[in-house]
Parts: structure tokens; sequence; C-alpha cells
């Protein structure tokens, strides 16, 4: 696979798709319900659900080796308004895809932008960084530390 | 395959894949089982630029990432490749005889049939299929087809096949088991020539 050319805005895009991706459905469908401006769109890829192949690598510099495959569901949208967006989420849930690319469309939009950025995105990001936090403060309480007691030897 | 899909300027498919796949393959299926009867894919979208609408079903019905596709140069890079690529992701190919399908929007200048893969002695079913798009499937010059699925004989007059087109194509049906199966498309219309079609040209 050839290195993919960088697009201008690219990371920043990469960022919210990310969120749009690892957050939870239900509280995807929330967001999106409690928006106040939902523009039209057309299916441009419907939403269909497959797997992926998860690699990793140890210690994050060892040699790729095949974590798993996961279930991960994807969609293509165009707004009315001419934009496309696309959404690929983790799990079985149509409508979170459907979602996940129709915000990725909005926030490609100058005018539809300020209305999700806040409501949507930083919403789900801040719900994940809590989560994130709650499960480390969580393991950090039962972290136990081993410690060798190092007897001093009396001199002499 | 390396090149950034633009997604801006790429047309819906199927509204529903599923259903509208069916449809197109049982047509599609039907134009191989009667060699020479000509349907209709007119409920199929509106395809990119360069491709009539029974092309773009076909290929949106049968081109998948396990297919080789042969794509007509003056496809390559177009509206209709990106459109392919995104709806369909087949891998594409510039090598004939590792084509599973071939699209030929241009038929006077596509290579000759002979230099398709007709297929093997153990698998004669994988040969490549080739869509033709021309002009008109009527007002050509007539021939006649007999052989399986054909109770007599049906007269097909294809339009804007080039010279000599039918004697490659009586050639392909000489080679049977090999050779290889053709769809010819034009407009929203389709019809097939499955390579054990028996050809005779009006006046030979």
């Amino acid at each position: 696979m050839a290195v993919q050319p960088v697009v201008e805005g690219a990371s920043e895009r990469r960022r919210w798709l990310s969120i749009l991706a690892k957050a939870q459905s239900k509280e995807v469908l929330a967001a999106w319900e409690d928006l106040t401006v939902r523009p039209e769109y057309s299916a441009l890829r419907a939403p269909e659900i497959g797997m992926v192949l998860v690699r990793g690598r140890m210690g994050g510099a060892g040699d790729a080796f095949n974590l798993g495959e996961m279930t991960v569901t994807r969609a293509a949208v165009r707004l009315d308004s001419g934009e496309t967006g696309i959404g690929y989420v983790a799990g079985r849930d149509r409508k979170h895809a459907e979602i996940a690319a129709a915000v990725d469309a909005m926030m490609q939009s100058a005018d539809l932008r300020a209305a999700v950025e806040g409501a949507v995105i930083a919403r789900l990001a801040r719900t994940q960084d809590e989560r994130r936090d709650t499960a480390a403060r969580k393991a950090a309480a039962t972290k136990v530390d081993f410690f060798t007691m190092v007897r001093t030897r009396s001199p002499g | 395959m390396s090149a950034v899909l633009d997604l801006a300027d790429i047309a819906p498919a199927f509204p529903d894949p599923t259903r509208g796949s069916q449809a197109v393959f049982r047509k599609v299926m039907e134009s191989m089982a009667r060699p020479g009867v000509i349907h209709d894919l007119g409920f199929a979208p509106d395809p990119p630029e360069g491709l009539d609408r029974a092309s773009g079903a076909i290929a949106l019905t049968l081109f998948d990432f396990e297919t080789k596709v042969w794509l007509d140069p003056r496809l390559r890079s177009g509206p209709a490749e990106a459109w392919m690529r995104f709806h369909c992701g087949p891998p594409l190919t510039e090598d004939t005889r590792a084509a599973a399908f071939a699209l030929v929007t241009d038929i006077d200048s596509a290579p000759p049939l002979n230099a398709f893969n007709e297929g093997d002695a153990k698998y004669p079913d994988r040969s490549t299929t080739l869509v033709i798009q021309l002009p008109a499937l009527e007002g050509g010059p007539p021939v006649v087809l007999t052989g399986p699925g054909i109770k007599t004989q049906m007269i097909l007059s294809l339009a804007g096949l080039p010279d000599g087109f039918w004697a490659q194509i009586q050639a392909n049906h000489e080679k049977f088991q090999f050779g290889v199966d053709l769809i010819f498309v034009a407009g929203d219309r389709v019809t097939a020539l499955p390579r054990s079609t028996r050809i005779t040209v009006k006046g030979d």
C-alpha cells in the first residue's frame, strides 16, 4: 500500500472521525437527537456491516501481528448542500454509522460546523475522556507495588 | 490504486444494494440462459459519465473485491473508475488474461476476444466475461443464433460491431468448452451471448 498523500486538515478530520467511531451508539444517537439543525441527506453508500482485521505491534514497536477481527459498520452520505461524509464505527449499529457520516459531512461545511462541533464532537470527546479516566482510576486503585526489601548488612 | 478517492463527485449506487443487485443479477442470468433475448435494466441508478445505465448496473452487481476487472482505457482514471472503486472495489488489471470481467466501451479499439482468458481444462468457468457497450442492440446486420436456451432460432442485429467481429465470436464458439462469454449492453438494455451459442451470419 502506497503512502497516502497528506491532505490539508486531514489530522483534524481524523480526530473527529476517531471520536465518532469510538463513541457508543446510544451517545451518538442522543447527541444527534438533541441537535437543533439536522440537514437533509441521502445515502451514497447505505450502511453495511463487515469485519476488519485489527493488527497490533507488541509494545508499539515489535513485529505486526493479527490481533483479531472486529465488526465494523460503514456508511457514506451526501448532504443536500453537497458535502460528503463517511462513517466507520465499531459495532453493528447502522444508525450510528449513518449519523457519524452525516456529522462528518456537517463538520466539512462552513455553515453547519458550528452546530455539531460542540454539541456532538466535543460532547462525545468529553464522555470518552471521562470513561477513560474512570477506568484508569479504577485500575490505579488496584495497583500493587512490588518492592524488594533491602537488608542492610551490619558492618563487620 | 493508491490515489485518494475524491468522494465529492461520486454518484450514488442502488438505494437498496441487496434488492437492486438481485434484480439485475436475475436479468443478466435470464440473458445468459436465453441468448438473444433483450432485457431492460431501466430501474438501475444513473451511471457516471462514460457508462450506460445497463453497464453501470452490471458493474455494481457482478464486480467485487474478488473479481479482477479489465477496464476500457477510455474509462481509466475517469469518473467511471472512481465510481466503481468506491461502490464495488474490484482490483483493476491491465492484463487481459487475468481479468474475470472486461468492461469494453469502445469495441473498435478493444483487444481481440482471444486475448482474454478462455478458461482452462479444469476450470473453463474461470474465463473472462466481457461486458461490451454498443450504440444499440438492434438495427445492425442480423445474425442467426441457435444452440442451448434457444428453441428454434433467434435473430440478433447488434449495431456498431466492427467488421470481422462475428468471425471472432464464431471462432470463440468453436473452442467450446473454452472461450469467453459476452454481455452486450446499450443504454438501459442488455442481452448476452454465451460461448455455447452457434452463430450463422446471414449471407454466409
